[in-house]
């Protein structure tokens, strides 16, 4: 049993044989705990002893169901609120460690894009207003040259500089105000992009557009970037690395061409069968994942998803499973992987 | 095959500050009883305002209403509002997209369930409770009589959506309209509560007119599909039909939009580039020309007339793919 350093127990980690331990690693998060007191004596579990790292230039997608953490992940990360344990370390930063003042300027280099693209922006600020904000807070540049620098920010996310610097979120749809907050999130030049489902409230058809400009702005700006969704199908075309999280641990963690067509994990497998299939003529045969997961105040012993899972056995309940490699670079928690 | 509910060249305008809007433009919809008809565009495209003209609900002074709507024998369109409101619940009912704000926050779950039960059938207060216990069992809500005492922000969104349901269907409508019913949820919950849908139709004997932008969700849940494009019906075929052999670029558009699981990694997606033309100004040709890769000078003149194949399918194009010209 781990004691963990505010003098906690906390539960054991899923692992780190995922972890690459690289010099070329942007982001490493190690042994990551998040837990809310809700009660006196309740606790949610929303992020157990989880370890990951993001390489420069990779997109990392983190997968899994609404209440799986994978939110309250990436808020630690940025730390807002700061995670109960572990090491959040940015360019070999550890960002727990920071005092508050250079944890503020650590946080130009990491911005968010979050779920809703309308309620994320203040409706009383203009366009102009709202992309200027960060740059005069950070003195950087002249008017004139901050000026400009919009003018760049908003050709580059596809908008009309002329047409739009006047105006509010308001007069906005989703895909245009996604595109408004995309360009605020590169207005310091940030190092890390955290996308919180950046395309859940958006039209399909709107969705492909703002993918494919998140992979444009990646490629321009040299971006890393984490990017969160709970549909496997939206993750597939931006990732490099995917991540799929269960009731705050890992379940799998693969480069998405092998997650996708030999998923080890019978989460990550009932994850892509929930995925719709655009042809009648294949429509799947396949049980359904049934039910919610379970409250992450008291989540089931060993194997987190066992209560869900038709493969569990005696063993799922006792004894928590390690990521292990099952082929080269995929990793799976699962003490009965899918072969 | 008779219709239950047939609409026929219905247009609504909303009067604005800035002009007549023209949401609904001469929309014909047949649905053919015990059926599954699909609604499918994008966000500003008519879907929910077509839905709700079909349920006579939009009677407000800002609207100009053209056209019939004929349910089950009844015409709509001349009822007055509380001849319509006598339909609803046993002969019409609909779920909502978000099931979030779609609930009283403040009242239990029960006393929604029952409302409907006691106004529409009579029922007592007691056996209206018995029969709402029924109904979760029925949406497949475990632990019924607990969710019963519950408010609403006690559970998830999924579980919400399925008291919605549990609402709609509490009084046996002949026909549901489902808007957008799995948008705000999560795909696994989405794939459950779609297959809740399909059981409950058959079970029921129900027929749906399921709303959504997603072509995904259509192609396993429907028999009929409509595409709707800037107020208009553009397209209309089964939907097996639809997928194998589409007339219209917009539906091929719309398909090829969706992220796709066995799409290779890295690869980018094809987008429609642009946006729906503005609703108080549609011009004079075909309103998605601007936005089509096969658009010519006719498209962009002259406003398609709604083509009929020998085999039912309809489709609105000048240039309609897989037809020799």
């Amino acid at each position: 049993m781990l004691v963990s350093d505010r003098g906690g127990v906390v539960m054991a980690g899923s692992g780190t044989a995922h972890m690459r331990n690289t010099v070329d690693a942007v982001l490493t998060v190690r042994d990551l705990t998040v837990e809310f007191r809700v009660a006196k004596d309740k606790i949610v579990k929303a992020v157990s002893g989880l370890s990951f790292d993001v390489i420069r230039g990779e997109t990392l997608a983190i997968v899994g169901e609404s209440g799986c953490g994978k939110t309250t992940l990436a808020r630690a990360v940025l730390q807002l609120p700061p995670p109960n344990s572990g090491e959040v370390v940015l360019d070999g930063t550890d960002l727990t460690l920071l005092p508050k003042e250079n944890l503020r300027s650590a946080r130009t280099s990491m911005q968010m894009i979050f779920q809703d693209p309308i309620s994320s922006l203040d409706p009383r600020m203009t366009v102009h207003q709202l992309i200027d904000e960060p740059l005069e807070i950070w003195g950087r540049g002249t008017r004139a040259e901050r000026d400009e620098r919009i003018n760049n920010l908003l050709n580059n996310v596809g908008l009309e500089p002329e047409l739009v610097l006047n105006r509010r979120s308001y007069e906005f749809s989703g895909g245009q105000c996604q595109r408004i907050s995309i360009a605020r999130a590169l207005a310091l030049d940030p190092r890390m992009l955290i996308c919180d489902e950046p395309v859940s409230a958006l039209d399909v058809s709107i969705q492909a557009q703002i993918l494919n400009l998140l992979q444009d702005m990646k490629d321009q700006f040299g971006l890393t970037m984490v990017f969160i969704s709970h549909d496997l199908a939206v993750v597939k075309a931006v990732s490099n690395r995917v991540m799929v999280m269960y009731l705050g641990k890992i379940c799998e963690v693969a480069a998405p061409d092998a997650l996708y067509s030999k998923p080890a994990h019978h989460y990550t497998k009932a994850l892509l069968d929930s995925v719709p299939i655009a042809d009648p003529t294949r429509q799947r045969k396949t049980e359904l994942l049934q039910g919610e997961p379970p409250s992450p105040m008291n989540p089931p012993s060993g194997c987190r998803f066992r209560t869900r899972c038709h493969a569990a056995s005696v063993r799922c309940a006792e004894q928590e499973p390690q990521l292990q490699e099952v082929a080269p670079g995929q990793f799976v928690a699962c003490h009965h992987p899918i072969v | 095959m008779s219709s239950l509910l047939s609409v026929k060249n219905m247009s609504i305008n909303f009067d604005t500050p800035r002009g007549s809007l023209e949401a609904v433009r001469g929309v014909d919809i047949e649905i053919p009883a015990g059926t599954s008809v699909g609604v499918v565009g994008e966000s500003g495209s008519g879907k929910t305002v077509m839905c709700r003209a079909a349920m006579g609900l939009l009677q407000g002074s800002n609207v100009k209403r053209s056209g019939t709507v004929v349910f089950d024998g009844h015409e709509l369109t001349a009822m007055s509002k509380e001849e319509v409101r006598n339909l609803f619940g046993s002969g019409m009912a609909m779920i909502f997209q978000d099931p979030m704000t779609a609930l009283n926050p403040v009242r239990r779950i029960g006393s929604q369930l029952s409302e409907g039960l006691r106004v529409r059938l009579g029922m007592s207060k007691e056996d209206a409770l018995v029969r709402s216990k029924e109904l979760l069992e029925l949406v497949r809500i475990p632990n019924a009589a607990a969710i019963l005492k519950s408010f609403p922000y006690q559970l998830s969104g999924g579980m919400r959506q399925r008291v919605m349901i549990a609402i709609a269907i509490a009084c046996n409508p002949k026909l549901l309209f489902a808007d957008e019913p799995t948008t705000a949820l999560d795909v696994t919950v989405q794939a459950q509560i779609l297959q809740l849908l399909r059981e409950l139709r058959e079970d029921l004997q129900m027929s749906m007119v399921l709303v959504t932008h997603d072509l995904g969700v259509v192609a396993g849940n429907t028999d009929y599909v409509a595409v709707m494009y800037a107020g208009e019906v553009v397209e209309y075929a089964p939907t097996t039909k639809l997928f194998a052999d589409m007339r219209m670029p917009y539906t091929e558009a719309l398909l090829e939009s969706i992220p796709k699981v066995d799409h290779k990694s890295g690869t980018r997606l094809a987008v429609i580039a642009g946006r729906l033309p503005n609703p108080t100004d549609r011009g004079a040709g075909c309103s998605f020309a601007p936005r089509c890769k096969y658009a010519q000078e006719k498209c962009h003149k002259e406003h398609p007339e709604l083509k009929k194949d020998p085999d039912g399918h309809l489709y609105r194009c000048w240039f309609p793919i897989g037809v020799a010209l």
